[in-house]
């Protein structure tokens, strides 16, 4: 058994990625504030980056269990789910 | 559709929302169920264990055709360090008997077939449509807003889990707290049946449940769980979402490492991960329900925080299942008197009271806060595992009462009054 990165085990997934529209935007000179930056190591999906100048995100990989909104806190996410048929699917859950 | 009006809308095709839609479809009413994945189940994801008995109160013998995996024949608690383990093993044949007390489940298949079942009695089941938003007539809710089509009812059903967007919407609840939620992470692991069989000591149709405490979440309050799948194995992490906030653990390493701790890397070794995926979960028991009525809608599942967590045990599509059995009641008995207001829509909360729902959320409501104690996931599981140690090794040096090793291993790291006092709230609590 090998280990996995999270990059390697996300594309185990399967993703209908919405390209026309992200279901989470981000204010990202909330982010510069921030002192905590939770999201950072909290994200299963290890989406959320700091640069060193701001926080780079990708909501491709979104598995859509909303701990970046519960946890923001400077309530910096406009956060929804994707919409209708987009997004992860579970294949086994 | 604009001219229909349906007898009730039901937002999300979990096992909340398909056994309410089942319920109401069965006795003649016009019921849709609006999912926002492209199939049932498929934006659903748990640890992995049903436990059976609310389910076969609804549909009776469910798992004659229900897609359940195995029958949990043997429960194991473990207590971890970073290089070692204790562990309690219960295995019951019992437990294997009709109702067959717990199976583990694949959501994706399960909540699949359990919206078959609602379509089967007559409900209609609507796919990859997100809710927008509520529809008001004066104070009540009288249906939804998907993008541009508005759909009409007489009572909608929150079943939307736990970030439950229309209980927010609705006004039954505010913000969700760090403190009331977990975040779950789970890898699926393929291996051949005979694998884990043998590595489990199970038979063809048996299964293992375990739960973990300590290093696992490096001190951080939550746990791992493992549950024995057919041809799978379910293995992942629970973290209390405000203390993880604190802690700074990365979510995506702990789960990795997780795999390799000694006590759980023989039983996966040569297994294939299949997929990789997270949920959150209610884990605030009464402190964090919202309001579960309003005029027109009613809160069932998740999305009205029916879970409970003791530590070893945890429970959410059960309590689930009977929040949909008693909402379809609530809304049976609206639909009679005419009155689906927020008073007559109230009785919800009657019927709740019926089920083991209230009564259990209300029985373990300190669970959550005992733990919260750091000391469950650090000091105790080292104590185990190393007294334990003690007791089994022999160091060519004179042997030591029972008594005697227990009192040093106490004395070196918790007071006896701080033991006392956890094992009260304990006993107290769960």
């Amino acid at each position: 058994m090998k280990r996995l990165s999270i990059q390697e085990r996300l594309a185990l997934n399967k993703f209908q990625v919405d390209h026309a529209e992200s279901h989470i935007v981000l204010n990202k000179d909330f982010c510069r504030e921030c002192s905590t930056k939770v999201c950072t190591f909290i994200c299963p999906a290890g989406l959320y980056v700091w640069t060193g100048e701001e926080i780079a995100f990708d909501y491709a990989g979104c598995l859509e269990c909303g701990a970046c909104r519960v946890v923001c806190p400077k309530k910096a996410l406009a956060w929804n789910y994707p919409r209708g048929s987009f997004g992860v699917i579970f294949r086994y859950g | 559709m604009s001219e229909e009006r349906f007898d009730c809308i039901i937002v999300g095709a979990g096992p909340a929302g398909c056994t309410a839609a089942y319920e109401l479809a069965s006795r003649g009413l016009e019921v849709l169920i609006v999912e926002r994945g492209p199939a049932p189940g498929s934006k659903n994801m748990m640890g992995g264990r049903l436990y059976s008995y609310a389910l076969h109160q609804v549909i009776p013998d469910f798992w004659k055709e229900a897609p359940v995996e195995r029958c949990v024949t043997k429960e194991e608690l473990s207590f971890l360090t970073e290089r070692g383990a204790v562990t309690v093993t219960l295995e019951n044949e019992a437990l294997r008997e009709a109702p067959h007390h717990s199976f583990t489940v694949l959501r994706a298949d399960f909540d699949a077939w359990l919206a078959g079942k609602a379509e089967e009695a007559g409900a209609m089941l609507a796919t990859g449509i997100r809710v927008d938003d509520l529809l008001r007539e004066g104070d009540r809710i009288c249906g939804i807003r998907a993008g541009d089509d508005e759909i009409f009812g007489n009572v909608v059903i929150a079943a939307d889990g736990v970030n439950s967007l229309l209980a927010q919407k609705a006004g039954l609840r505010g913000d969700i707290l760090p403190a009331h939620v977990s975040v779950g992470v789970k890898e699926l692991v393929a291996l051949p049946p005979k694998t884990i069989e043998d590595r489990f000591g199970l038979d063809a149709q048996g299964g293992a449940a375990r739960l973990f405490a300590g290093s696992c979440t490096r001190g951080v309050q939550g746990g791992g769980f493992l549950y024995t799948n057919k041809e799978t194995i379910s293995v992942g992490l629970v973290f209390s979402l405000h203390a993880l906030a604190e802690a700074g653990v990365s979510v995506p390493e702990a789960v990795e490492d997780f795999k390799f701790h000694p006590a759980l890397q023989p039983v996966l070794e040569g297994g294939e991960v299949l997929e990789y995926s997270a949920h959150l979960i209610p884990e605030g028991g009464l402190a964090m329900q919202p309001r579960l009525v309003a005029g027109g809608l009613l809160v069932v599942g998740d999305a009205a925080g029916f879970v409970i967590n003791t530590g070893f045990m945890v429970r959410g599509m059960d309590l689930a299942i009977s929040s949909g059995v008693a909402a379809a009641k609530a809304v049976l008995r609206a639909r009679e008197t005419g009155d689906y207001s927020t008073s007559g829509l109230k009785i919800y909360e009657e019927f709740l009271r019926q089920t083991r729902v209230f009564h259990d959320l209300t029985f373990y409501r300190e669970a959550p806060g005992f733990s919260e104690n750091p000391r469950l996931y650090t000091t105790y599981p080292e104590l185990a595992v190393d007294l334990l140690t003690d007791l089994f090794t022999v160091k060519g040096r004179p042997p030591r009462r029972i008594k005697d090793l227990v009192r040093d291993h106490l004395r070196r790291r918790v007071s006896l009054w701080q033991l006392v006092r956890d094992a009260w709230k304990g006993a107290r609590s769960i």
